[in-house]
């Protein structure tokens, strides 16, 4: 199964006003791989997954998932098929206690189909779901108020709201930004694991060293266009990336 | 005196009847459970005896305050998925108009007019709105706001549905009580069946829509398609008290979709406190009878009214019931300072 293609983008583009965030980017992801995208602050990493979860439209170019053209189709259609994402932001309901989080992906039809007729208790399946993510049941923590855990839960919970889904691509934005060392210790063993059981992930990060330590393969943007591509050594050899990073020199 | 006062500080303390979670209740003795049961049970008894106990002409008023409770309940109902109306008339115009319809022209007995046009109002609430749920706030506001004058304006261009004119003479509930408890049974199912709905699985979708509608579509569900079932829902109950007031008074005009149908449940749901469905139904059952109360100062009444109005939702913002709730659910005692 490994190898077989999951995600093309083909000449996808996108500007906002005079900006132009993505300029005809492509790229191809195939199954079970682990995708690394970076680049300076703007350079259109966001935007770029924006474009591939269907939360902005694009002007021009192609996305294509399984098969199936996908782009310019409905944020929730595109979840639906099995791409999702977490965000840089954490977008959670901080009104209601941890586990309740995760009964808004549990409620979807995909969910439904995924499970089929052995469905369980939703309530039970969150707890699980949060187990898995290292919030221990006996604490109390799953029951707790969303708005009252600290920011690393929260962003686990985001990334539990993404698993609750099961899903064929998983995008990470910034999955680590805000999180302490500590944080990010014992999330990035997850999704290791995740990945060695087989599931397909981009994730953009600005932490390069744990990036690193877990991609096959990585990406760099800048101002919207791909300027590298390959191992992560290999990458951070290019002329071009050393610029995007550090500058050019002055002459003089 | 002072002095010892200053050693105390007066302590709010929830009463620690929850566990765990907001369904789970830990009830340890017999006052516990009416601690519970009463605040439920007492209102329910209150209303469905207060036909007896008052005169006529009040308890016409109740009826009056229970169809514009339906409609604050449905308006609540539509809140709390973020959909914002102000077009509650449309939903009891389109109700009111079926049945009206039915009853005129076919000469049907109420008990078919009044589900097939809570259904069908439902339906056709549901499909005229479902080009603009993609609209929010203000937005979606101002279409429910002009939707109602559309169809009056219609009706009296057109003069279909008896024009300016209206219908009357129309099939009246059978004599005695049938028609007054019909409608005080059904504000008491959709309050409890509302209060219900929006704890379950299903209601916290609606809500977290209306806290984050991003978040929700990278769940995969679609938004729009829970938005018109919202609709839907609450289209059905305007639509019922529509049907109902045609029936109760043997007539339907263009005075259906009039704008005191669309703002006066928003005004109770405001007074009452939005988001319990509670404070709806009691918003309507005080800003009801307190208008007719008031009809004895003449031209005043409405200047009146409106300073009530302003006060109370300057004096109590989050609403009364929230207050009254808090109040229920805490105890205060003095504690020692130091």
């Amino acid at each position: 199964m490994k190898g077989e293609e999951i995600l093309k983008v083909e000449s996808l583009s996108k500007h906002f006003g005079g900006v132009q965030a993505i300029l005809d980017f492509g790229f191809l992801l195939r199954k079970g791989e682990f995708l690394g995208v970076i680049g300076p602050n703007g350079s259109g990493k966001t935007t770029l997954v924006n474009l591939i979860t269907g939360f902005v439209k694009p002007n021009s170019g192609k996305v294509i998932f399984q098969g199936k053209d996908i782009t310019g189709k409905m944020p929730y259609t595109i979840a639906a098929l099995g791409i999702v994402r977490t965000f840089q932001m954490v977008r959670l309901f901080y009104n209601l206690p941890a586990y309740k989080n995760l009964i808004i992906p549990l409620s979807s039809t995909r969910v439904k189909k995924l499970r089929g007729g052995e469905y369980g208790e939703r309530d039970d399946v969150a707890v699980d779901l949060l187990d898995d993510m290292g919030f221990e049941r006996d604490s109390f923590v799953p029951y707790k108020l969303a708005g009252s855990l600290p920011h690393g839960y929260l962003k686990r919970l985001d990334l539990a709201r993404a698993m609750a889904l099961r899903p064929d691509l998983l995008i990470l934005d910034e999955l680590f930004s805000g999180m302490a060392m500590s944080e990010v210790a014992s999330t990035l063993p997850l999704i290791e694991k995740f990945h060695e059981e087989g599931l397909t992930i981009i994730m953009i990060e600005h932490r390069l060293k744990e990036l690193f330590r877990v991609v096959d393969r990585v990406m760099v943007l800048n101002f919207g266009q791909k300027i590298a591509e390959g191992s992560p050594q290999e990458v951070m050899n290019t002329e071009e990336v050393r610029k995007a990073y550090l500058g050019t020199e002055v002459e003089g | 005196m002072a002095e010892i006062e200053a050693r105390y500080r007066k302590k709010r303390l929830d009463r620690g009847i929850k566990a765990r979670a907001d369904t789970i209740f830990a009830i340890a003795s017999r006052r516990e459970i009416l601690y519970l049961i009463l605040p439920r049970v007492l209102p329910v008894i209150l209303l469905l005896s207060l036909p007896f106990l008052l005169p006529v002409y009040w308890g016409k008023v109740l009826v009056y305050a229970c169809i514009y409770g339906l409609l604050a309940l449905s308006w609540d109902f539509l809140a709390a998925c973020g959909l914002f109306s102000l077009g509650q008339a449309f939903f009891l115009g389109i109700g009111a108009y079926i049945a009206g319809g039915l009853s005129y022209y076919f000469h049907w007995s109420p008990f078919i007019t009044l589900p097939i046009a809570t259904i069908g109002g439902g339906v056709i609430s549901a499909a005229l709105l479902s080009p603009v749920v993609r609209l929010r706030g203000v937005y979606f506001a101002m279409v429910t706001l002009m939707l109602p004058m559309l169809f009056m304006k219609m009706i009296e261009t057109t003069g279909l549905l008896g024009g300016t004119h209206g219908l009357s003479a129309l099939k009246p509930f059978p004599a005695g009580w049938t028609g007054t408890y019909l409608v005080i049974g059904l504000f008491w199912v959709c309050l409890f069946l509302f209060r219900r709905i929006i704890n379950e699985d299903y209601g916290l979708v609606l809500r977290a829509i209306r806290d984050d509608d991003r978040a929700v579509m990278s769940a995969a569900i679609n938004i729009y398609w829970r938005k018109i079932q919202a609709l839907f829902i609450a289209g059905a109950v305007g639509s019922f008290a529509g049907a109902f007031m045609t029936h109760h008074y043997q007539f339907v005009g263009m005075s259906a979709f009039a704008l005191d149908f669309s703002i006066l449940p928003v005004a109770a749901v405001t007074l009452g406190g939005p988001g319990t469905f509670a404070g709806a139904a009691l918003g309507s059952m005080i800003l009801v009878p307190l208008s007719e109360a008031l009809r004895a100062l003449g031209g005043m009444r409405m200047a009146i009214y409106c300073v009530i109005l302003i006060l109370s939702v300057i004096a109590l913002p989050e609403g009364i019931f929230h207050y009254i709730e808090r109040k229920y659910h805490q105890f205060e005692k003095l504690v020692r300072v130091g």
